[in-house]
């Protein structure tokens, strides 16, 4: 099985390699503000959500090196598919922050949803695997259209048990579509580990069954990130077919706010990975390389802060959307008559008080985050 | 074996009504591709999608390999890139491993979306029985998209609707569940005209998806229903004008979501008696949802509550015993005089 390519080290035992070709120094700045905005969000949703501003909200936390990484290698017309997982990564095209927050504060509508051909990020997939077969269908579509685009989708080690994964796989390298499938393999899905999800050695060797190319690399590299991606789509877009990437990493966090990882795993070995986490790492190469310092660090973090705190603010400057939300855009051709009798109904008696997010729950490990504080 | 002549030419049964349509959308937009397992070198099972490979090419008109979620999932994405597809499933049950991609993403595109890039795609399902096939190739699974909310659901009776219909579905921008009679596929032919229009004249464009059709004219009974049981029901209304002197009003539904509120309430209350038929399970199908319709809006101008003739709550059976489940004329015109007779 191909090795795991890495090209950060640690500044201990584990040495630098070469910057990858293709990327300058303000590329590496660039990358790290960008790994800086996804911890940022991160960590502001978390908080969020313990003070009952958003609702049950996916970390990410760790895995910013998969997201930015892997988007710096694509160039603008390129598609990318997200799972909730990456539910931040459009905030680095040009969906609003503000958007997203919302999302997950249960708004929808032009409040929480977006325009996916704006900023060609689709939207955030809640079932598992099943964007991976949208991620095929535009690339494929592009290649009708003989257009030079290509699509990258992430998603996680559980969803390579679906059967959507597979299928996916298939369907591009038959038809040899212009696709990265980016596998964040963080060994958890919940509480299941990957010994759990497969008998495999790796995932990357999945696709020697789809006659593509498998490559692993380490998750919590950003550069390594960017350059199999860099790599995959530059095969895709000389005719090569589809790629798939297995990153290999770990879920640092919980699953979600709701979950606890005490009731199912080894904590110590989560502050080993740790040590790994992709932004400290960025941040300590770019000083080794002597292009970030403390000033230049504390500026690309304020920026961050304030581009959340404004975003927060416009979250809850949106007021609650009034009922007719329920039935705009269901369908693109117009509202069937029977829309109009259930608004009817609707305003015929006293609307319910809005819905709060709920709280956190009251205790560690108390589970469901119906009990607030 | 003789040519046929030119007028004979323009006759056509329904697979040849479809296999029209299919060819006037794609020349007309080239936008429009055609997916699904065996539909470019043989033309489909049923040969519904014959000549497009010839004419079109093989990249848009594609056979696919045997898995129905990629193949409706790739289609979304191809709708999300600006393509318009048409999707092929080979037999009604097939369709149920393609159900989650159809209800979790292609309904739910639009609404998504800000209503900016809807599933605009197409999901051909032959369905139904009555045609001797094994296991799992007769079911009639309609009532499972009309539930989902952000589908249309449509089923043409007629060569001449089928045509206008598949244009109509191919050029409306939300994603449409396109059920095919297979039972009728063949029954039948009938002139069609030069451009594609409902046999009724009843609206244009989109509207091709929204209006029922009266198939017949009648004061005492009204009889709703649509696909393959149509026909049945005309022959019952012959039957119940011949034997007892009592004239059906026959709707053909033809879009079963939305449900043509107005001809459905206005053909209830003008005979003030209704009967649904269809050959799907009873429990929450679309009569259940007609009947409803018309106790809620037209009850004081009824004289006996809303009848049903379907299908049973029973797996559809091996064919041996496939005319017991399927509604026949027989058991139309019973129900319909047990709605007389109230």
């Amino acid at each position: 099985m191909s090795e795991i390519l890495r090209i950060i080290g640690n500044g201990e035992d584990l040495d630098d390699r070469e910057v990858p070709d293709g990327l300058a120094e303000k590329d590496l700045v660039e990358l790290f503000r960008g790994l800086v905005l996804l911890r940022t969000f991160d960590e502001r949703a978390v908080a969020l959500q313990r003070q009952g501003r958003i609702g049950t909200y996916a970390l990410y936390w760790g895995e910013e090196a998969t997201q930015a990484g892997a988007l710096y290698a694509c160039e603008d017309g390129d598609w990318v598919f997200p799972s909730y997982r990456q539910n931040a990564i459009g905030i680095l095209r040009g969906v609003a922050p503000s958007t997203v927050l919302a999302w997950w504060r249960g708004y929808g509508g032009t409040h929480g949803f977006w325009n996916p051909r704006d900023h060609r990020v689709g939207p955030i997939c809640v079932p598992i695997a099943t964007h991976l077969p949208h991620a095929v269908g535009v690339s494929w579509a592009a290649k009708i259209r003989k257009d030079r685009a290509s699509a990258l989708t992430w998603f996680g080690d559980g969803a390579t048990s679906e059967g959507d994964f597979h299928e996916a796989m298939n369907f591009a390298s038959v038809f040899k579509t212009s696709t990265v499938f980016f596998c964040v393999n963080n060994q958890w899905a919940i509480s299941t580990p990957i010994s759990r999800q497969m008998a495999s050695e790796t995932i990357a060797q999945k696709a020697v069954a789809y006659g593509m190319p498998g490559v692993r690399v380490d998750g919590f590299d950003p550069l390594a990130c960017w350059k199999v991606t860099r790599d995959a789509l530059e095969r895709g877009r000389d005719g090569g077919g589809p790629t798939l990437i297995e990153a290999y990493c770990y879920r640092i966090m919980p699953h979600g706010t709701a979950d606890d990882p005490r009731l199912y795993r080894d904590e110590s070995e989560t502050e080993r990975w740790k040590k790994l986490e992709p932004v400290g790492r960025m941040g300590s190469f770019l000083r080794r390389l002597t292009i970030l310092d403390d000033t230049k660090e504390e500026e690309i973090r304020a920026e961050a802060k304030e581009t959340i705190a404004q975003a927060v603010r416009d979250m809850e400057a949106i007021a609650h959307p009034g009922q007719e939300i329920l039935f705009e855009h269901v369908y693109r051709s117009g509202r069937p008559w029977n829309f109009d009798e259930a608004l009817d109904e609707l305003g015929s008696v006293e609307r319910p008080a809005e819905v709060k997010p709920l709280g956190p729950p009251t205790s560690p490990g108390a589970g469901a985050e119906g009990k607030t504080q | 074996m003789t040519e046929p002549s030119v007028a004979l030419a323009t006759k056509a049964n329904m697979v040849e009504a479809l296999n029209r349509g299919l060819h006037e959308a794609m020349a007309a937009d080239d936008r429009v591709v055609v997916l699904g397992e065996d539909v470019a070198k043989t033309g489909g099972v049923f040969r519904v999608t014959a000549g497009l490979l010839d004419r079109f090419g093989e990249e848009r008109v594609v056979d696919t390999p045997l898995a129905e979620a990629g193949i409706v999932g790739t289609a979304i994405g191809m709708a999300v890139y600006g393509l318009l597809p048409v999707v092929e499933i080979q037999f009604d049950s097939f369709v149920y491993p393609g159900f989650e991609q159809i209800a979790v993403h292609a309904a739910r595109y639009a609404w998504r979306t800000k209503g900016e890039v809807p599933a605009s795609i197409v999901i051909r399902i032959p369905y139904g029985g009555g045609v001797r096939m094994p296991e799992l190739h007769s079911d009639s699974p309609e009532a499972l998209f009309v539930h989902t909310p952000g589908l249309k659901v449509v089923c043409p009776s007629t060569p001449q609707d089928a045509r206008a219909m598949i244009v109509a579905a191919i050029q409306d921008p939300d994603p449409v569940i396109f059920m095919e009679p297979k039972r009728i596929y063949r029954a039948g032919r009938q002139e069609l005209p030069d451009e594609p229009a409902l046999g009724d004249g009843n609206g244009t464009g989109t509207k091709h998806l929204s209006t029922a059709r009266r198939a017949r004219e009648g004061d005492d009974l009204a009889i709703f229903s649509y696909g393959a049981t149509v026909p049945l029901v005309l022959d019952a209304a012959e039957r119940l004008s011949l034997e007892l002197g009592v004239e059906a009003l026959v709707v053909d539904l033809r879009t079963l979501y939305p449900l043509d509120v107005e001809a459905i309430t206005g053909a209830a209350a003008h005979c003030g008696r209704a009967l649904v038929v269809h050959e799907a399970p009873r429990s929450a199908g679309i009569g259940a949802e007609v009947s409803s319709l018309i106790h809620e809006r037209v009850m004081l101008d009824l004289e006996a509550p809303v009848g049903r003739v379907t299908g049973y709550d029973a797996p559809f059976p091996q064919f041996a015993n496939e005319d017991d489940y399927l509604p026949s004329v027989d058991r139309i015109f019973a129900g319909a005089k047990k709605v007389l007779d109230f």
